[in-house]
């Protein structure tokens, strides 16, 4: 039997259940990490961070939540290869605890933005979407305050130079530094991006470009 | 001992809270060149030295406290 996706659970995690249905409606196993526990970091095919306010967003987004016993669990599996994909504040999550480069700020008009989106895959990724080739377009939906994606200048050109930037908005809705909607770690096995994919499973949910994300 | 730990966001990103509480100031007649938003943490530390206490009020401003990439601290101790 082939092993579980893990997926994470923090206080304030509101997707959870969300994430947890999508994948396995594609067919995977799936299992909850509770934040206080650690786990075998080789028990798992993947690790899924889904959005929410982790811990209230206290201090800054994520950032308690990057450093709970959880995931110190998930950035040894990280170091070993197991592919994580964070959303939304999964992606501030990853940001927080250094799993991928950069910082998810307040976004630039202030406001909560709760809308859909048009992205382009600037690089395509080996193991969320692994069978979407870059340059193609996704519509899912985005809901967020801190989603204004923030890395210094040098930090930028790395990313673009190593092909780490997954996707871009088409349009941008936050100020996000080179529209970034989504980034990858060096090593490719680490993604996140601030739309929800597990909110576009089905033509009833609005689309169906989401389901892809969790063909694993 | 108790430390201090002003955090205040870099000069090169914007801060937004900061514009947003300038233009309510300004909105409300009030004149100012500029206001910035920042965050101050109490540390209640063990420590009774004042230089041992800072050095772990730093250690635990650099780890978790603050994040380098937006964010910059200073130290006092109270």
């Amino acid at each position: 039997m082939s092993l579980p996706v893990g997926v994470l659970r923090f206080p304030g995690t509101n997707c959870d259940r969300d994430v947890f249905e999508a994948v396995t409606s594609q067919g995977a196993r799936a299992e909850w990490l509770w934040h206080a526990d650690r786990f075998d970091p080789k028990g798992y095919r993947a690790l899924l961070l889904p959005g929410g306010f982790s811990y209230g967003d206290y201090l800054r987004a994520g950032a308690l939540a990057a450093r709970s016993p959880v995931m110190d669990s998930a950035r040894e599996a990280a170091q070993r290869g197991v592919p994580v994909l964070g959303i939304c504040n999964g992606f501030q999550i990853l940001c927080e605890a250094g799993l991928l480069p950069g910082v998810l700020i307040r976004n630039q008009g202030l406001r909560f933005i709760d809308d859909w989106v048009e992205l382009n895959l600037v690089n395509a990724q080996p193991h969320f979407g692994r069978r979407m080739t870059a340059g193609i377009r996704a519509r899912l939906p985005i809901a967020h305050a801190d989603g204004r994606y923030y890395i210094e200048d040098d930090g930028l050109k790395r990313l673009q130079d190593r092909g780490q930037i997954w996707w871009t908005f088409s349009k941008n809705p936050n100020g996000a530094m080179a529209d970034i909607a989504g980034v990858m770690n060096e090593a490719k096995n680490v993604a996140a991006l601030m739309p929800h994919p597990e909110r576009a499973m089905y033509e009833w949910m609005g689309g169906t470009d989401g389901a892809a994300f969790f063909d694993l | 001992m108790k430390i201090g730990v002003k955090v205040m966001p870099r000069k090169e990103v914007l801060d937004t809270q900061g514009r947003a509480v300038e233009s309510t100031l300004r909105q409300a007649g009030k004149k100012l060149n500029a206001c910035m938003v920042g965050r101050y943490v109490v540390l209640d530390l063990p420590e009774t030295e004042k230089t041992a206490a800072i050095a772990k009020a730093k250690e635990m401003a650099e780890s978790v406290l603050h994040n380098p990439l937006i964010e910059t601290f200073e130290l006092e101790a109270l």
